[in-house]
């Protein structure tokens, strides 16, 4: 049933924003909104060189498709795309896209922050921040 | 019994390995896991949570385990 309004990629590839918009635009939408995480170039000002993500691939597309079916179970919204890189990211490269279109743009900017505020909580995906002189899993000690 | 169980992110960096088998009794559950885990690797006690998956589902503490599930080890995630 929902099958056409949701599209949910993991891959060591490039994200396309394009691609992600292409996919929500629809003539009976009124808005879209969009979330492109950037890799930062500093955390607590000590300089990033590169980020490296890992996921537990099965885990984390069938996580990542409960927000979509959940977001738009709960918001009026017509399609969602949540999709998500793996590997060696760059500073200003893009770990993660999410864009939902909807009737009315309150229902897809609510849809969109409760997808990547979910997707940092529950989706097992893993981020290596590796520094000039030294490397830390983020989030992983209190 | 054996099970076998999957690690990634740090977890993977406590056990050194992509995986492990870890002896449980019959009947044992993932809080059982758990113990055992925080045991013999006392490195878990110090992250900020360790949530263990049963079958690409996250698992109560009261879950059962089977050999035959797959079982995955969740440190914190940090997606995005």
């Amino acid at each position: 049933m929902m099958d056409g309004k949701i599209n949910i990629i993991l891959q060591a590839e490039e994200l396309s924003s394009d691609i992600a918009f292409n996919f929500v635009a629809d003539n009976s939408a009124g808005g879209i909104v969009s979330f492109v995480g950037t890799v930062r170039n500093q955390t607590n000002g000590k300089k990033v060189i590169r980020l490296e993500f890992e996921a537990y691939e099965k885990m984390a597309l069938s996580e990542m498709r409960k927000i979509a079916e959940e977001a738009i179970k709960n918001f009026d919204v017509f399609k969602i795309v949540i999709h998500h890189r793996t590997g060696v990211l760059q500073v200003g490269e893009i770990p993660v896209v999410i864009v939902v279109s909807a009737p009315h743009r309150k229902a897809a900017f609510e849809a969109c922050q409760f997808a990547i505020d979910t997707l940092k909580e529950t989706v097992p995906i893993w981020k290596k921040e590796i520094f000039e002189n030294g490397e830390v899993w983020v989030s992983a000690h209190p | 019994m054996k099970v076998k169980i999957l690690a990634f992110g740090i977890t993977k960096d406590i056990v050194k390995n992509n995986s492990i088998f870890i002896d449980l009794n019959e009947g044992a559950t993932v809080a059982d896991l758990k113990n055992k885990l925080e045991s013999e690797f006392p490195k878990f006690k110090a992250l900020k949570s360790l949530l263990i998956a049963v079958n690409e589902e996250y698992g109560n503490d009261d879950l059962l385990i089977s050999s035959s599930d797959e079982i995955a080890l969740i440190p914190p995630v940090a997606g995005g």
